[in-house]
């Protein structure tokens, strides 16, 4: 075989092998993703968020507690996420924009955010848990929000970085102050793309169960304080899927599906609003 | 600058306000360290740091505690779960930018990215639920019987099958960090110039050619970086392997027993933590996991500012 022929059949062979591994991985992700929307069709039921739960091995029973816990508990941590994340990218981008410690803190908030969930966890745990003697859904909210203010920041950064230096020097002429100019023009143009980062980070901590296993804990009964230990539906998910009944399975499959389509849906929506407004 | 010069209190007050909320970041990163050395401080003074991060020994009855088992497990998964995800998530990358028609492109880099989001939890049921009895009763038997047999490499392959083992657990883990690897790698690869790709197909090169002389090694520093940062995704993952690994502290031989990681032991002991030593050591195992996941992030932020840094020029 001349060399010529080959190299079109090495060449040919390595993508085919490529191509292969492509194949295989989406395979198994499509998989997953078919598996848990089939079983979780077959677990919805309208008693799946209205019931509270079901003595243990009993069944029928719903978790309207895990339901309503997890939103609780989601929305506490987007109220203190947000505000802290898009005001310290602010500083970032506009105060200490160019300088060491903008770019220290960029790097650092880049590493906090793959940073090993269930350490931040344990740390909640430490500080607001244990000097209370009890579990709260407050802490578990925190935990959510140490994950989530990093996300916040670095897309907020990223996206005030976005707006041109001349749409400022613009306002400073008219004799603006520089907060101002933050608030009424700066934050104006990136609106959209903070937005975004706003739902994506809600996305991931959304999914988030590592944190909450030993900060707001688990709640058989509905409860809406917060100050005491609280349900949500990925603690519920590890404690029903691990356990011995057949109608706790169903139910975690069911849980995982509006989980993931939760998830999915505020991801496909801020993909949506970038491309609406990056692509024009 | 200009900024300063503008000594208005409302301005002062709001960059006071803006520098407060950034450095939050600063303070949980410190808050977390010092907390984490506080409170193992009691194992740390009992067993010190050598002797507790080699010794076998995890026992709650007795309170002795050591990280070994633990440790030993974590890297077993991170590695065997990098062994199948690589590939694949690089694989997935030239297929994608080099391989695929331009209306699957698009598609497919959306769809990588929409996996990505999709949370742990999901990974670990499905993985305890749909992949642990396939393992058990197809995957698993097939090897026994291929390489079970043979010599050195047979005492991976000792012992029941369950489907509640390393193996298992690393193969979830190595799925779930594909989308991710995948998706650095592909915008690493998409980074490299197509002049310089063209000019590579103008003198003749194949496909194939292009890629592994071309492409890897202008996208090298990126790639390499996005795989440190999958690595350290992976040492710190807990709920997709606490379903499928049992938390069994041993220093597992066969990839077909249930071992224990670092996470999964925190997962399963904390709130359980009857004595202080056992609490202070389960914060010590934190500790290390902190420490090592902290320095393995650094490293890949490392490489991908530099990769970034050579492709802005």
């Amino acid at each position: 075989m001349n060399l010529e022929n080959k190299r079109k059949v090495e060449s040919f062979i390595a993508l085919a092998l490529s191509g292969l591994a492509a194949a295989v991985g989406l395979f198994w992700l499509t998989y997953i993703l078919i598996d848990v929307l089939i079983n979780g069709i077959g677990a919805l039921k309208v008693s799946l968020f209205l019931n509270d739960p079901a003595p243990a091995g009993v069944e029928g029973g719903g978790l309207r507690n895990a339901f309503v816990g997890q939103l609780m508990i989601t929305f506490t941590a987007t109220l203190i996420g947000v505000p802290v994340g898009v005001l310290g990218g602010t500083f970032l981008a506009e105060y200490a924009r160019g300088r060491k410690i903008s770019r220290a803190i960029s790097i650092l908030s880049d590493i906090m955010v793959s940073v090993p969930s269930i350490v931040v966890g344990a740390f909640v745990y430490a500080i607001l848990v244990r000097p209370l003697h009890h579990f709260s859904g407050w802490a578990g909210a925190f935990a959510l929000s140490i994950i989530m203010i990093p996300v916040v920041l670095r897309t907020t950064e990223d996206m005030l970085s976005l707006v041109p230096w001349t749409l400022r020097e613009a306002a400073f002429a008219l004799g603006a102050p520089y907060y101002k100019v933050i608030i009424q023009v700066v934050y104006r143009g990136a609106a959209t793309g903070i937005l975004t980062g706003v739902l994506l980070s809600i996305a991931r901590v959304a999914g988030e169960t590592a944190p909450l296993l030993f900060t707001s804990f688990n709640n058989n009964f509905h409860s809406t304080d917060m100050s005491g230990p609280m349900a949500s539906l990925t603690v519920t998910i590890f404690q029903y899927a691990m356990g011995p009944y057949k109608s706790w399975h169903t139910q975690a499959w069911g849980a995982s599906f509006v989980i993931t389509l939760f998830i999915l849906a505020l991801t496909i929506l801020g993909r949506m609003i970038i491309k609406w407004r990056y692509k024009r | 600058m200009a900024i300063y010069s503008q000594k208005k209190s409302c301005d002062l007050f709001f960059s006071l306000l803006t520098a407060a909320a950034s450095l939050t970041v600063i303070i949980f990163i410190i808050g977390i360290l010092v907390v984490l050395i506080k409170e193992s401080s009691l194992a740390l003074g009992k067993f010190g740091l050598v002797n507790f991060l080699a010794s076998t020994v995890w026992n709650p009855v007795t309170g002795i505690f050591g990280a070994a088992t633990t440790i030993y497990g974590t890297f077993v998964t991170t590695a065997l779960a990098l062994v199948f995800a690589i590939p694949t998530a690089i694989g997935i990358a030239v297929f994608v930018t080099e391989i695929a028609p331009n209306f699957l492109k698009s598609p497919i880099g959306i769809a990588i990215e929409l996996l990505a989001a999709i949370p742990s939890i999901i990974y670990g049921m499905w993985g305890l639920f749909t992949l642990a009895p396939i393992m058990s009763k197809y995957v698993e038997p097939a090897l026994q019987k291929t390489f079970g047999k043979l010599p050195f490499i047979s005492t991976l392959f000792e012992g029941t099958p369950l489907g509640i083992d390393l193996l298992t657990a690393s193969v979830i883990l190595g799925i779930m960090i594909i989308p991710f690897t995948a998706s650095i790698a592909r915008d690493s690869f998409n980074l490299t110039p197509a002049v310089v790709k063209e000019s590579a197909y103008a003198i003749g090169a194949t496909q194939w050619e292009v890629v592994k002389n071309v492409v890897l090694p202008y996208s090298k520093l990126g790639v390499f970086g996005g795989v440190a940062l999958s690595l350290g995704r992976a040492l710190g993952e807990t709920m997709a392997v606490a379903f499928v690994l049992g938390n069994n502290h041993k220093i597992a031989t066969s990839l077909f027993d249930a071992a224990s990681t670092i996470t999964v032991s925190l997962a399963n002991e904390f709130t359980e933590a009857d004595s202080a030593i056992y609490l202070s050591s389960l914060y010590y195992l934190a500790l290390v996991l902190f420490v090592m996941s902290f320095i393995i992030l650094a490293i890949s932020k490392f490489f991908l500012l530099k990769a970034e840094r050579k492709y802005s020029r």
